[in-house]
């Protein structure tokens, strides 16, 4: 596949990726700032015929995006007036989402509001978090960390469960079959945050793996190889967990997808034209058993993405689950958005990956993404 | 799964699922424990020892309590246990734990207790075993508040192990309808239909989640709470549903009597809820079974970050929130048995889908 074809891919992929995205942080917004004014409904009263009662229909947000500021004895009526014109809580929902998605973008002139030294062309700004901090550089530092945990676990399951995937299908009824289906069967069971739990409080009385955080305290001190070892060690525990789920399904789906092509007409072709076993099996059957999994990866990043949030939470892992969990019991509105855009902007890149991937593995779609 | 899949093979029916079950070793086994877990928890009211919102302060914190057959002095008796208190060790500053071993208080069998009516029909105040007052029996210790965790673990199923069902109660008829609707419909409105479910199911879960949790008020009835719950369950799982639903109805869609009902006059709405939905039957069985341990681990995650069932009421996951606290499970490790509970029911409810999808899709009997 050339690099012409990929790059028509990408931007297909992208352009159909898109919307999907604006449509998420639409139902985020709604869901944060809706606050619907039917108004006022006369309707015929069901106890007493004849009269009628008038309902107000107003759904009201429980959320107040300024609640902490009301509180706040510092701070004065004037201040809480302005902020409500620079959010535009006053305007209607429409209005409030554009001034949000210009800030966001980096263009501010779009959304509106001119104010003074206002550039044309700016940071993204997603607000200011319950703290006081920015949202953006947050978002950052802690989409990295959560990109970097997944992406570890993603690579570590797949180097894992594809070698013992073919070995239960080739060694099919094996007793080491068995015990692989047995230990499947319990991985895909346990919640990962149980298991969190255990784990870490092995680790807590052993001292085997350092459990909470990236670092350790002193990190900046450190020569590079202790500071790199650090990290690995620190990685470890949330990584092997996450990765016992993943890859008991994966385990299995590659066991089971082995053993459909593994059925096939053209193994059999393969096998009777005289080919060494472990040829049929690695050159023809596994390359065409693993395609289905390609595709699936990017719902395996959606489960990955919310397992790995509980597993944060209970190893106090500095990502976007712990931090996203913080802002919900702070409402913190801001970061709530941020982060849930950012999942889905994750789950999109990792779907469009899978597609490239895809594309480059099986020769099939290929030839449909390029019709000449 | 392609969206064009034919629907699976509806030769196996009822019978063949119940002689699968019976026959299949794992399958057997998974539904004991399953039929064991819910006959304990509808069951809760007799065998729990005290109610849920039972509490003594004064035992707080308290280890599992000891049951004992034989005295001090080597004799053997009936099952007894000993009074329990707590005192503050100055020293060590820590809570102990000492018995008394005078006094033998004896496990009673049919003991008088709280009052409750059982299986909301029958009046009855009998407990299956506890002992006397003043001593306690603590099987799986007391939390923080002086609750008996025992006691609070068999409530608290009630709601993990009912509460799939009923997200799957409210999931179903949108996932079903709208699926429905989206492959009958075919054409823009198919696709648009498609691809707002989606967008829904692009977003993680758990962040979807978090983000509906936001906006439940804190200040709400156990009962709404509970109702919220399975709503924002329901929310999230109809989506990937409809889009299940929607490949069946297509390829339905094109037999032949179909065409005859739409020959005959009938409107598209009767076609499609009279003729077209039940024949996805199978599909629905297999889907329910593999779907609840889905939920069940979906509100022990949020009950477990505080964010689904709360205080006082008890689910697995609320009452493995204290466990969060690492130091809490070091001393008292007991404190994970809810967590084991929702290991056993996922697992078993794994087994029974993979079993039930076998026999309802024979094309994946060959892979076992």
């Amino acid at each position: 596949m050339n690099v012409l074809d990929l790059c028509k891919l990408v931007a297909q992929r992208l352009v159909l990726a898109l919307p999907t995205v604006v449509a998420v942080s639409v139902i985020g917004f709604f869901l944060m700032r809706y606050n619907l004014d039917f108004g006022v409904w006369t309707l015929p009263d069901l106890h007493h015929r004849g009269r009628t009662v008038t309902v107000h229909v107003h759904l009201k947000n429980p959320i107040d995006p300024l609640a902490e500021l009301k509180q706040n004895p510092m701070i004065s009526p004037a201040v809480i007036a302005s902020e409500t014109q620079r959010l535009g809580l006053n305007q209607s929902l429409p209005v409030q989402y554009w001034r949000w998605l210009s800030h966001v973008v980096g263009l501010p002139a779009l959304s509106g509001v001119n104010l003074p030294n206002q550039p044309w062309l700016a940071t993204p700004n997603l607000g200011k978090t319950v703290n006081g901090e920015d949202v953006a550089t947050q978002l950052a530092v802690r989409a990295g960390n959560t990109l970097l945990l997944n992406v570890c676990v993603i690579v570590l399951t797949w180097l894992l469960a594809i070698p013992l995937g073919v070995y239960a299908a080739v060694h099919w009824r094996s007793k080491a079959d068995r015990l692989m289906t047995l230990l499947a069967a319990v991985g895909m069971a346990a919640p990962s945050f149980v298991l969190a739990l255990i784990v870490a409080v092995i680790c807590v009385r052993t001292h085997w793996l350092p459990v909470g955080g990236l670092t350790s305290v002193g990190y900046e001190d450190f020569t590079w190889w202790h500071q790199a070892w650090d990290r690995l060690v620190h990685l470890a525990l949330p990584v092997g967990i996450l990765t016992i789920g993943g890859l008991a399904s994966l385990q299995r789906q590659m066991r089971g997808n082995l053993l459909d092509v593994l059925q096939a007409e053209y193994v059999r072709t393969a096998r009777a034209k005289g080919l060494p076993e472990h040829q049929v099996i690695y050159k023809h059957a596994v390359r065409t058993a693993i395609n289905p999994l390609i595709t699936m990866l990017g719902y395996e990043l959606a489960g990955l993405l919310s397992g790995s949030l509980l597993v944060e939470m209970v190893l106090n892992y500095p990502g976007l689950g712990q931090w996203t969990y913080n802002a919900v019991l702070q409402t913190d509105t801001n970061v709530v958005m941020a982060s849930l855009v950012m999942s889905a902007v994750l789950l999109v890149v990792g779907n469009l990956l899978a597609d490239v991937l895809l594309s480059l593995a099986d020769p099939r779609i290929r030839l449909e993404a390029s019709p000449s | 799964m392609s969206p064009t899949r034919t629907p699976p093979h509806t030769g196996g029916g009822f019978k063949a699922v119940c002689h699968r079950l019976w026959h299949d070793h794992a399958a057997r086994w998974a539904v004991a424990v399953l039929l064991f877990l819910y006959a304990a928890v509808a069951l809760a009211d007799v065998i729990a020892p005290v109610g849920p919102y039972w509490r003594d302060r004064s035992t707080a914190n308290a280890p599992p309590t000891a049951v004992y057959v034989r005295d001090a002095q080597g004799r053997f008796h009936w099952p007894f246990v000993l009074k329990q208190t707590r005192v503050f060790h100055e020293e060590s500053l820590e809570y102990l734990y000492p018995v008394d071993p005078t006094v033998r208080y004896s496990l009673k069998l049919g003991i008088k207790g709280e009052p409750y009516a059982l299986l909301g029909l029958f009046q009855s105040d009998c407990h299956l075993v506890n002992v006397d007052a003043p001593a306690s029996l603590h099987l799986l210790g007391t939390d923080m508040n002086g609750r008996d965790i025992f006691s609070r673990l068999l409530f608290g199923g009630r709601i993990s192990l009912t509460i799939g069902f009923l997200s799957l109660l409210v999931a179903f008829p949108i996932g079903l309808i709208y699926g429905g609707i989206a492959g009958f419909a075919g054409g823009w409105v198919d696709s648009l239909m498609m691809r707002f479910a989606e967008i829904l199911m692009s977003i993680p879960s758990l962040y979807l989640l978090l983000t509906l949790a936001t906006i439940i008020p804190a200040s709400l009835s156990s009962t709404e709470r509970f109702a919220l719950v399975v709503i924002s369950l329901a929310l999230i799982g109809w989506a990937g549903l409809s889009r299940v639903v929607r490949g069946l109805v297509l390829s339905i869609k094109q037999q032949e009597f179909v065409e005859a009902s739409r020959a005959l006059g009938q409107r598209p709405w009767v076609i499609l809820t009279r003729h077209i939905l039940p024949q996805t039957w199978s599909f629905v069985v297999v889907a329910v079974t593999l779907s609840v341990p889905g939920y069940l681990l979906m509100e022990s995650g949020l009950s477990f970050l505080g964010l689904g069932i709360q205080q006082p009421d008890a689910s697995w996951g609320n009452l493995l929130k204290e466990a969060q606290t690492l130091t809490n499970v070091l001393y008292r490790p007991w404190m994970l048995a809810p967590g084991l509970l929702i290991f056993a029911a996922v697992l078993a409810f794994n087994i029974l889908g993979d079993t039930v999808r076998d026999v309802l899709d024979p094309k994946s009997q060959a892979r076992t």
